[in-house]
């Protein structure tokens, strides 16, 4: 059961190809592998600690009021992780800016808390959250190793471990943010061609291509109006 | 005076919210598919970012920045735009049904908008007074609304189009938005930005 959730959050579920939540910060810090490893890394923690929470506290919290509980525990994690990365990593901090604070309103984590934290016991909440924090991770360093390599021509790693002139000639726009939406639209398209593949050898009917799915989200009105 | 025509043009045209800070993206990809619904997206977001960002300087001004608790911001400032969110919704509904009729359904969705925190936190980051704040945020609210609505343009067109199949959906909005912010760049250079 915690091993089936963990591998779902990490593909079939992939908060970023799957389910295209949380695109701001997919969107803005994957200029650089690095960049887009800390905050998917940061995301992850603050994932984990509060589905953790939520799902401990799930009953106690009563339910007319659970929306601003959930949003207390999240940004008190996400205030943790902002101090600590002041203190121990600057430069990452400095390059990542107000998308540290920004992962109070990432629609992945309140999305998982309501979703599943509220609904399951504390191990397979961890699970989840550990599970969807490494699939956000992995697309997060999927798109920025693409941008890198095409935009700047090199792969760095924490400084030390550099791959450089892996491409001859720099696509300087892969890296402006312009480059950015375009790159994430032709992974998004590959993602559904290799489903269909899939799907097609298995003799399985194809998947329809992904849109804006918050159907499993009831946070605002607009998901209820996407599910109907 | 030309300062504050040079943070609008800075807001609305060479730092877009959406096209060149990725702040509110996922209401730019989900309301987008009608220009109506853009519309009246828009409306709610520069209404309730205007009143946010006058609140949220208020709370960092005489209740935070006093009693050293600047460390907390990020906690004060969701909660105070949760609460003022709620807030705007009833009154809106009790005293401009009309408007409450039109804007209402996005209201909730403004909470969880990045671009609303992210004004809060830029602000706080620069430490800029209240007129320029609330300025700020009213002309990144609308360089927010201006994205969307001409963005709602494309997609309605779009929606004609007959992409392949795998780039259904989200991947064709998104490279359709990666082509606008391009266009969005010709503006780089206009102004000497003070944000």
């Amino acid at each position: 059961m915690v091993l089936k959730v963990f591998w779902q959050g990490l593909f079939r579920n992939n908060p970023t190809f799957r389910l295209v939540l949380g695109l701001c910060p997919t969107l803005a810090v994957t200029t650089s592998l690095e960049n887009g490893l800390g905050m998917g890394l940061a995301a992850t923690f603050v994932l984990c600690c509060s589905n953790g929470l939520v799902s401990a506290l799930r009953k106690v919290i009563p339910s007319a009021v659970r929306i601003p509980c959930y949003i207390v525990i999240i940004a008190t994690f996400v205030t943790a992780v902002d101090l600590l990365m002041q203190a121990y990593l600057p430069a990452l901090s400095a390059s990542l800016g107000i998308f540290i604070p920004l992962i109070v309103v990432n629609c992945i984590i309140l999305g998982r808390a309501e979703a599943f934290a509220s609904r399951n016991g504390v191990i397979a909440s961890l699970a989840d959250g550990l599970g969807s924090g490494l699939g956000f991770t992995l697309a997060l360093a999927l798109v920025a190793s693409v941008r890198e390599i095409v935009g700047a021509g090199s792969l760095t790693v924490w400084g030390d471990l550099a791959f450089k002139n892996l491409n001859p000639g720099p696509a300087t726009l892969a890296i402006l943010p312009a480059g950015g939406f375009i790159v994430l639209g032709l992974l998004l398209a590959l993602m559904n061609h290799l489903a269909a593949w899939k799907a097609r050898r298995q003799g399985a009917p194809a998947p329809l291509p992904v849109s804006m799915d918050c159907r499993h989200c009831t946070l605002c009105g607009h998901g209820k109006e996407v599910a109907k | 005076m030309s300062y504050y025509l040079m943070i609008l043009v800075g807001a609305v045209l060479v730092n877009n919210f959406v096209l060149s800070r990725f702040l509110g993206c996922c209401p730019f990809l989900g309301v987008s598919k009608k220009t109506e619904t853009a519309l009246g997206m828009s409306g709610a977001v520069v209404f309730v970012m205007t009143v946010a960002a006058a609140v949220t300087w208020c709370v960092d001004r005489w209740l935070l920045a006093p009693h050293g608790l600047g460390y907390i911001h990020t906690l004060a400032f969701i909660l105070v735009i949760a609460a003022l969110v709620q807030f705007i919704d009833i009154a809106m509904k009790r005293f401009l049904p009309a408007l409450h009729g039109a804007l209402g359904i996005f209201l909730p969705l403004i909470t969880t908008n990045c671009a609303v925190l992210g004004a809060a936190e830029i602000n706080y980051k620069q430490g800029s007074g209240f007129c320029e704040s609330v300025f700020f945020s009213f002309a990144a609210a609308l360089g927010f609304g201006f994205a969307l609505l001409v963005f709602s343009g494309l997609r309605e067109r779009l929606a004609h189009a007959n992409p392949p199949a795998c780039f259904r959906g989200v991947a064709v909005a998104l490279v359709a938005g990666g082509l606008l912010s391009l266009a969005f760049m010709g503006f780089s250079g206009l102004v000497k930005l003070p944000y």
